[in-house]
């Protein structure tokens, strides 16, 4: 930073710092208050003073989540799920947005309309059909009838989002390529893949939120074989209305949390950088 | 990140009127057309398969008489027109539904552009360590699973033992209870886990920003709010429009919070939204023909708001 622009500021760069902490402690807040509740002994969650510390963390509420039958299954159930849907998301959609961005045919802008307007199909309001569709195929009950649909809603936005990254490669990148000898396919998978691999990274950001969260097809999709059902379902055990486990609740919301903290913090620098491409174009 | 060539130029830099006309791209050899076919068919099949056929398919159910007695093979179904829309029409649940989805979405979109926005302003002008702090508590919020945090909340919330009526000495007045406290703290959870999306993707607007100009705007003597207003807001209105499009498309469809926080649409209902409205009546009272009608309606609403999006890209006059 150049030093005008510190002089200029300097009054009023302490202030900014104590909001931006203050700001960070208020949104860390409730994600604290979860990893705190986690590791409470039972009834001091309950407890009418509560401090927003606790003198003797216990493992209990982890022991209940984790002795909960088939929890291990969940959890690798939803990896399953979430892993499917970013692999193949990403594939589909890096291939998809090659075609509309590196080349020119009939009904590319009519396409790209129609995958602005895929975005913004509410995915709720079609778990009616989705329900007759999967069950009429024979998926009701399985981790296919999760892993599809989420595979689908998350396509518009990622070809969306990747169409920057493909465009800013070079265009003599590939004429070079192709003097080269090398075939369109060894172009697209040995030069452009690599390329455009960040913005890959920064789009699955978003299909893996979206399987990993989910709760609305999970509900309706898995009736009755619970053994194929994911982390979500599994955390609303213990959440009765009347009478939670919060102590359970947390805890298992923990373990759910901690996979996507990890993903979130090793995608970081990535996303800002993904972000900051995708929307402008 | 700025060395890889996959950084893509300055967000607002404007390209010439003349350049921004004619396609970057050269046409390929017409032999060549196929190709692309090619690259776009794994999308065009998932897509047309879970995403246009069910769009058909919602259509299509909402124009019939379609409940459990049709579903288990009891009864025919039968064609009824708009019949579902009539009824639902006549329905005054409907619209007070319709109007709470609206209010409130409203309310969400506003409140988290405005915590965004303000935050991305910040993050600008600290030093790395309060900035790291931010960024990783917002991404923190942002990772949060809907269902997760929904639960958290509530418990933040919770009447008997919660630190948040401890603080505000309100005794054990429950949140969940009445209609505008209940929607208050849905609206709170939203914005706390969607603003970090608008601030990180604004965030990266203005660092690209050339630097000189802000520089010039400060020695001038304008003020924070002023720089926002006349400088940064005017050259970040791309991303400004993308982001609050992508804000009313995901609040408008709400479903997980206000379905876990408010335990399946509040007392009586008095919290459903359209999602949850559509929800309930089709899988917990088995009215999938009165479902897919109000399917139909929120998917119009947001259509429309697509629309609006689509005229906004065009008026910039921008080559897809």
């Amino acid at each position: 930073m150049n030093p005008v622009r510190l002089r200029v500021r300097r009054p009023g760069r302490l202030a900014a710092e104590a909001s931006a902490l203050l700001a960070a402690a208020v949104v860390a807040f409730p994600l604290y208050w979860m990893v705190l509740s986690a590791f409470r002994p039972a009834g001091e969650i309950e407890s009418a003073q509560p401090r927003p510390w606790t003198t003797s963390p216990s493992l209990d509420s982890f022991r209940r989540v984790f002795g909960q039958q088939e929890f291990g299954r969940y959890f690798l159930n939803s990896l399953v799920v979430a892993g499917a849907v970013v692999i193949a998301s990403g594939l589909i959609a890096f291939l998809a947005a090659t075609a509309v961005t590196r080349f020119r045919f009939r009904f590319r802008t009519t396409l790209l309309i129609m995958f602005l307007v895929a975005q913004m199909v509410p995915v709720e309001a079609l778990t009616i059909p989705l329900f007759f569709l999967m069950r009429d195929f024979g998926q009701l009950n399985t981790l296919g009838s999760l892993i599809l649909p989420h595979i689908a809603f998350s396509l518009p936005f990622a070809i969306w989002m990747l169409r920057g990254f493909v465009k800013a490669v070079p265009e003599a990148l590939e004429e070079a390529a192709a003097l080269d000898g090398a075939s369109r396919s060894r172009f697209l998978w040995r030069i452009l893949f690599p390329l455009v691999l960040p913005g890959l990274v920064a789009t699955s950001v978003f299909s893996f939120i979206s399987a990993w969260n989910d709760f609305l097809f999970a509900k309706s999709f898995i009736i009755s074989d619970v053994s194929q059902s994911t982390l979500p379902m599994a955390l609303l055990v213990f959440y009765k209305p009347d009478d939670p486990d919060w102590g359970g609740v947390m805890a298992a919301s923990t373990v759910m949390t901690v996979p996507v903290l990890v993903f979130f913090v090793l995608v970081q620098r990535r996303l800002v950088s993904g972000l900051g491409g995708a929307v402008k174009d | 990140m700025t060395a890889t060539p996959t950084t893509p130029r300055g967000a607002v830099r404007e390209r010439p009127r003349s350049v921004r006309r004619r396609p970057r791209t050269s046409p390929r050899p017409a032999g060549r057309t196929a190709t692309p076919w090619l690259y776009l068919a794994p999308a065009l099949v998932v897509l047309g398969a879970l995403l246009v056929y069910p769009v058909c398919q919602l259509g299509l159910i909402s124009l019939l008489k379609y409940t459990q007695a049709q579903v288990s093979g009891g009864r025919p179904t039968t064609f009824q027109g708009l019949g579902n829309y009539a009824e639902l029409f006549g329905d005054d649940q409907f619209w007070h539904v319709l109007l709470a989805t609206v209010v409130f979405a409203a309310a969400c979109v506003l409140g988290t552009l405005a915590v965004g926005c303000a935050l991305a302003v910040l993050l600008t002008r600290v030093r790395a360590v309060p900035r790291l702090a931010l960024m990783l508590a917002a991404l923190g919020a942002w990772a949060t699973p809907a269902v997760t945090g929904s639960t958290v909340w509530l418990l933040l919330f919770d009447a008997d033992f919660v630190p948040v009526n401890r603080v505000l000495g309100l005794g054990d007045h429950s949140w969940t209870y009445g209609r505008y406290s209940a929607f208050l703290l849905v609206l709170l959870e939203v914005v706390w886990c969607s603003f970090p999306f608008v601030m990180v993707t604004v965030y990266a607007g203005i660092r690209a920003v050339p630097g000189e100009v802000l520089e010039a705007a400060a020695l001038d003597g304008a003020s924070p709010w002023r720089i926002w207003r006349s400088v940064l807001a005017p050259m970040l209105r791309p991303i400004l429009v993308v982001v609050t499009i992508q804000s009313v498309i995901w609040d408008f469809k709400v479903f997980t919070q206000i379905y876990v926080m408010t335990n399946g649409g509040g007392i009586a209902g008095q919290n459903l939204v359209l999602n949850v409205y559509a929800y309930q009546k089709a899988f917990a009272s088995s009215q999938y023909g009165l479902g897919s009608a109000i399917g139909v309606v929120t998917l119009l609403i947001l259509l429309a708001v697509t629309l609006v999006h689509l005229r906004l890209l065009r008026r910039r006059g921008e080559e897809l």
